[in-house]
Formats: C-alpha cells, structure tokens, sequence
C-alpha cells in the first residue's frame, strides 16, 4: 500500500470523506427544525447531507443523526505533536535499574487535588492492583507511595512533598468546570516554586483531559491521558531521574 | 427463577448482622451531632441565611462557643421561645444577623421548654404529615404506574438547565431524576442556601433548588400521567440536615449510605453514623425510599473476588436502617454490574448477583448500578454494555435500575445520552418482562456455585466483623482496603454527648402518633 500524505476521513472507499455526527437541538422536532438541522452540518463543512434520523426529545429539544462528506484534507506532514519521548520499560527493568544503578528508592506523593473526588485514575496508577494487566506503583519494591486520596487541598500536598522528602508528586485533575484543573495544577506549581521545591522534585499531572501539552503549559514535567498503564508513569520517572543525573 | 441457596445461611448472615447493627447502635444512642440539631431547626421551620451562613449553623455556633452544645439546640430554642415573642423564624433571623444571643436568653424551667418544644414539634410534625399524605395521593391519581422505575441524572451544575433536561428526560420515560451534587459538597458542613447556577460537576443541593425542581417534576407528572420521582444524596456532613429538606421539599428517593462516605470521602465514622441513623428515622417516618451505596464498594477492587463484601454491605445496611425504624420496602439496597467484561461468563456472573440480590432481600426496592469502571470511551460498545446490563436488571426484577450512559466518563450527559439510555432499557422492560417466569437457572451448574461461593464468603465475613465490631472491620480495611479509624476523618469535632436537659420530641413516638392523626 502506498503511503497517503494527504489523508481523509474513509466510510467504504478511499477518499470517500465520509462523517457521522449527531447532536440535539433546543427546538422540537418539525420540518424547520430538520432542515436547521442539515444547516448546521452544512455549516461544519460537510455536502451530501443525509438525515438519516430524527427524533423528538420533550420539553422541546430534538435530536438529529446526519451523514455527509468533507472535501477537506489533512497533509500529515504538517503535524508536528510535542511528546514525552521515553524509552518504555517493565516492571523489573525499572525496578533493576533503580535498584542498581541509581541506586534509589523513589518517593510518590500522590493525590487528586481541590474540590474533585475522583481517585479512579490515581488508584489505577497507584493502587497495588493497578490497571490494564499491570501492577501499581505501590508493588514496586523500589517505589514508597503516599496516596493522599480525593480533594486534597494543593497546601496539604505540599506539607506532604515536604514531609515525605518525595522525588515525585502525582496529581489527578478530572473535574475541568470552568478551568479548574489548571488553576489547580498551576497554583500546586507556584506553591511549590515559592518552597524552592520545584527543581528537585517530579511533578507530574493525569486525568482525563490532560496531555503533555497541558501539562507543560502548566509548568509540569509531564502529562498522562486516559489508557496511561503504571510502567508508563514508572519509566517515566526512571528516565527523568536518569536525565537529571547526567545533566 | 431461583437460585438454590440455603435459607438457614441467609438467616444466619441476617442474625449476624443485626448483632453487627445492634452494637454500632448502642455506642452512639446517647449521642448526637451538630448536623443532626441544625436538621432539627430545619424541621421546625428555621429557613434563611445571612451574607451565606444559614441562620441554623450561626445557632449552633452560639450555643457551642458557650459550651453548652450538649444540652442540644432544642433546648436552647426552647428557652428562647419562652423567654422572648419571636417566632422561630424570627430567632433565626436574629441569630443570624448577631442581634440575639440565644444561651443570653433568661432562663426558664426544663418543663415549661419541654411544653414550648413539644408544641412546636408537633405543629411541624402534623404539617410533615399532611404534606406527604398529599404527595402520596398526588402519586396514586396519576394514571400510569410503571416498574421497574428508570433512573436518570442531570447534572448542569446550573438548577434552571436542570430543570429543562429533567423534564425532557421524563417525557422520553424517566421515572426518576436525581439532581448530582456539586462535587466537594459531600465535605461543607453547612447546606448552601438560595437557587444556585454554578457547581462543578453537579448542582448543589439547597432547599430552593429542591423546591424547584419538585415544583418542574410535579408539572412534567401531569403532563405524562407517571409521577417522577426526585432523588438527591443524603451524605456528607449534612447528611441530616438534608434527610430534613428532603422531606420538606417532597422528595421521593435519597441516597443515604454512611459507609461511603466513611470510605470515600474520609468522613468520621462516629458522626455520620449517627447522622444516618437519624436520616434513616426521619426518612422512614415520612415514608421515602433510601437507596444505598454499595455500588461503589467494587469501583476500586477486583470485582469478582471481592462481590461478596457487597452482599456483606447490605446485611448490614439492612439492619442499620431497620434499628431506625424502616420497613424493608424503603430500604433500597444498592448494587452494580462491574464486572470486566472480558471475563469469560461475565454476562451470566452479572445475572447470578443481581439475582442473589434480589433473592436475598425480596421486599427491598434494590437499586441496581450500571457498569462505569469498563466504559472507556467506545459510546458505541458503552451502549451495548449498558444494554446487556439492562437485560440482567429487568431479567432478574431489579425494581430500580440507574441506567448507563454511552457516554459515561466522558462528559455529564447530554440530553440525547439519556434519550438514547432510555431507549434501551424501555424496549428491554418490554423485550424481556417475561423472562424470569420461563427460564431457570440450571439445578446444580456453575451459577448456583457462584452463588453458593459469595454466600459463603459474605457469612464468614460477617461472622468476623460480628467478633471484632463494625468500627474495627473499617480500620482494618475489610471493606475495598480502605482503613479508616475511629476518631480520624472529617467531622469528628461536631459529635457530642448529649447532657440530661437534652430534647428530641421528633423521636416521641405518643406525638408521632398523635399528628399523625392528627394529619389524617
């Protein structure tokens, strides 16, 4: 197969450019509301608009199943994604190269932050049964784990980095009303700046919502999605810590 | 269908956890909390905030400042009562905005506050009474009844947007709208006060926004010939408080489970047992529906292994809220579906549990859970989990199903979420209704060992914490590994022992009778 550079959305043949969306509407469903409907698609960009379904919701609102087409491309050699670029390593490579080169016991305080309650991501990392087949941080025999839990406030965090003399703080931001992971996150960085903490420790967000991307523009080290395994944040660390060293 | 289980064996999880129940109880019936007293004045019409701080906590304040907290807030009202003209209503207001110092009051005779007390308890008892005898006759007009109920949530954050879904959620088939409460709010020890827009991922729950909510529930019941029933979540610290409001505002359901919030939101064990006990007694007296929580004793830990402490939960659960009075048919047990689904026979694992469930507790309104902890983003495989677990609960006569939404951990859901969740689970309340009357579990097969196998392992847990006590079984992790100690967690500074001038007419069961008469 040759290589496609300029890439299209695919239904059954290349190039097809073929889109499902669906959405509701605050309107109730009428001959009107179907063709605002069409508009809005047509709005988007897509042609060869077919309503395939339309339903009435109550309370006037409406919901709308359409297909079409884009003529739009992507060319993937525009793309340019900033990633944390790290060798991945297992269980027993990371706690080997703990355990004889660094030499090292790592420290975690881990904690979801502020007003959200969820620890779902956080145990996945943390917890002894892990996630997604592997163990958590917490059966690594050179890992310490601290999990403060759900809302914790950023001060408590902080007493905690100090207390456990941590090299790494994990943070889980799932609730993102109004921002508030990031004021969250950025507010924990300026915190932990104004101790002169920050340079020495790992700080490293997860959630949800949160990519490297975020993670940087907040002043973290690095940032972990849904589908993160405990190995990935772990290596992470090793390299980080390895990096340091040599730098 | 039946699973063959010994019911000598459930008999014996029963009297063990009465024994487990009957001890908690003991050690905390001559105590009290802030939470319960502020519930208290609630009931007795103390409604208002000054500059945000409800006039009910201001009260409480005063009367702990003077370290006179243990003669409880009645006492003291009482007091004010006699030796002032101020309506309740009043007191509140001058408490609130500093102009009355309520332990300043002169003093007068335990009976004549006992009689002041009394009298005003049942006023407010009889107007309870009233209020809900009409609620019930509003329910019973209505010309369609359905079951099992389906369940639904909103959560804007905004009251008014809220509003709009719950009403368009019930005109799709909604029977039940629970309003999601802003997240840290399990943790304020004050209910907010006044309508409220903004909360994060959730509305708080205040008496307005209940009023208001019950008023558009109300409306959208005319309007469909079925009454929707409204839910809220009677946790927290205010747990009490908001077993009061419920009632107030005519809610139907509330979610009151003292073991989650000792687990997960850290609250002491000690204060929030006692707020559910006296949650449970109100509840149970205004006949609403609890719904428990044991749905999220297997979000953190392996759910097969660990299934059993679900059913060790609602042994318990059962009698805790029988000690404060319910019958079995308010105490909707609580349980899940989630299970990995990659598992082999995770389909017929869910089947054998819900059935169990059900079996076990027959006159309990179980509420079952849909799967959260496998949906991970796929809406289209999440809406075909969310239907397979839709046919175990209407299979096995779940009488309250919460349903799933294809786009659970993605967002709080959108108006065409729940359309597309009650579209499922109505063609399958129709598809499957007869299914429990023609098939049966085979005699001896791998279900009736499953089952057999988490009986087992939910009695011989329940004879360990029958031995050790409920409150050393938390601080030993036996519930989702998570230790909690006795005196640790939030809130612990707001018990108190009770001192010998303390009141509670509400717990008079010769007043109880008489308004309820009264009310007739």
């Amino acid at each position: 197969m040759t290589s496609i550079e300029e890439v299209r959305p695919y239904g059954d043949r290349l190039n097809d450019g073929a889109i499902q969306i669906s959405f509701s509407l605050p309107i109730p469903l009428s001959a009107q509301s179907k063709e605002a409907a069409k508009q809005v698609a047509g709005k988007l960009g897509l042609e060869h608009l077919r309503l395939i379904y339309a339903q009435d919701l109550g309370n006037s609102f409406s919901f709308y199943i359409i297909y079409g087409r884009t003529s739009g491309s992507i060319n993937l050699s525009s793309i340019h994604i900033p990633t944390v670029d790290i060798p991945q390593m297992d269980f027993w490579q990371i706690n080997d190269l703990l355990a004889h080169e660094l030499k090292k016991t790592v420290t975690v305080v881990g904690a979801t932050m502020g007003a959200d309650a969820h620890t779902v991501g956080l145990d996945a990392i943390l917890s002894a049964k892990g996630f997604g087949g592997e163990s958590g941080l917490e059966r690594y025999p050179q890992f310490k784990i601290y999990n403060l839990g759900a809302q914790v406030p950023a001060e408590e965090v902080l007493r905690e980095i100090i207390e456990q003399k941590a090299d790494v703080a994990l943070i889980s931001q799932v609730v993102t009303q109004r921002q508030s992971h990031l004021q969250n996150l950025s507010y924990l960085e300026d915190l932990l700046e104004g101790e002169e903490l920050r340079q020495d420790l790992i700080l490293i967000c997860g959630g949800p919502y949160i990519d490297t991307e975020v993670a940087l523009e907040v002043g973290f080290d690095a940032g972990f999605g849904p589908g993160t395994t405990p190995s990935q944040v772990a290596s992470f660390v090793v390299n980080e810590l390895l990096r340091r060293r040599r730098a | 269908m039946k699973l063959a289980i010994s019911s000598e064996q459930v008999q014996h999880c029963r009297a063990m956890a009465l024994a487990i129940a009957h001890e908690v109880q003991m050690e905390i019936s001559r105590m009290s909390t802030i939470s319960v007293e502020r519930s208290l004045l609630r009931l007795l019409g103390m409604e208002g905030a000054t500059a945000g701080i409800p006039w009910v906590n201001v009260f409480l304040e005063q009367i702990q400042e003077h370290n006179v907290l243990e003669d409880g807030a009645l006492y003291w009202l009482g007091n004010t009562l006699c030796a002032t003209d101020l309506s309740i209503s009043q007191i509140g207001q001058e408490v609130g905005e500093g102009r009355l110092d309520v332990v300043k009051t002169v003093r007068h005779p335990l009976k004549d506050i006992q009689a002041s007390i009394a009298a005003v308890t049942m006023e407010s008892l009889r107007r309870i009474f009233l209020l809900r005898a009409q609620r019930r006759q509003f329910r019973n007009g209505l010309p369609i009844h359905v079951s099992p109920l389906l369940y639904v949530i909103v959560a804007s954050g905004n009251i008014h947007d809220d509003i709009a879904q719950a009403k368009a959620a019930a005109e799709q088939g909604a029977d039940v709208i629970a309003v999601i409460r802003s997240t840290a709010q399990s943790l304020l020890d004050f209910v907010p006060e006044g309508v409220t827009t903004e909360g994060f991922g959730g509305t708080y729950a205040t008496q307005a926004n209940y009023r208001l909510m019950r008023a558009a529930l109300d409306e959208v019941s005319r309007k469909t010939g079925r009454y929707i029933h409204q839910v809220n979540y009677c946790s927290g610290l205010c747990m009490a408080e908001i077993a009061a409001l419920a009632i107030l505002e005519g809610l139907d359901l509330m979610v009151n489970d003292a073991l989650y919030g000792i687990l997960f939101r850290d609250l002491n064990m000690v204060r929030t047992m006692i707020d559910q006990h006296f949650s449970r007694y109100l509840l149970g007296l205004f006949d609403l529906i609890i719904v428990t929580g044991e749905d999220n004793l297997i979000k953190t830990v392996d759910a097969f292994q660990e299934y059993y402490i679900v059913l060790t939960s609602q042994f318990i659960n059962e009698q805790l809220a029988k000690q404060a009075g319910m019958e079995e048919k308010q105490i909707g047990l609580g349980h899940a579906a989630e299970l990995d689904p990659s598992l082999p026979d995770s389909f017929l694992w869910e089947l054998v549990q819900a059935q169990l469930v059900r079996q076990i507790f027959p006159h309990s309104p179980v509420k079952f859970m849909p799967p959260t902890r496998y949906i991970s983003g796929n809406i289209f495989f999440a809406h075909v989990l969310d239907t397979l677990f839709n046919l175990v609960a209407i299979w096995t006569g779940q009488e309250i199903i919460l349903l799933g939404m294809p786009t659970e951990g993605i967002h709080t859901p959108y108006v065409q979420d729940r359309y597309l969740s009650l579209e499922s689970a109505m063609h399958l309340r129709s598809a499957a209704c007869s299914l429990r009357k023609e098939l049966n579990f085979r005699q001896n097969g791998k279900s009736k060992a499953r089952a057999q196998g988490i009986l087992d392992q939910t009695e011989s847990t329940l004879s360990e914490i029958e031995q050790i006590g409920l409150w050393t079984a938390l601080n030993r992790g036996m519930f989702s590994q998570i230790k909690r100690s006795r005196k640790g967690g939030r809130g612990y500074e707001g018990v108190f022992p009770i001192s010998q001038f303390y009141l509670n007419p509400f717990l008079d069961q010769e007043l109880v009778k008489r308004a309820r008469k009264i009310a007739r």
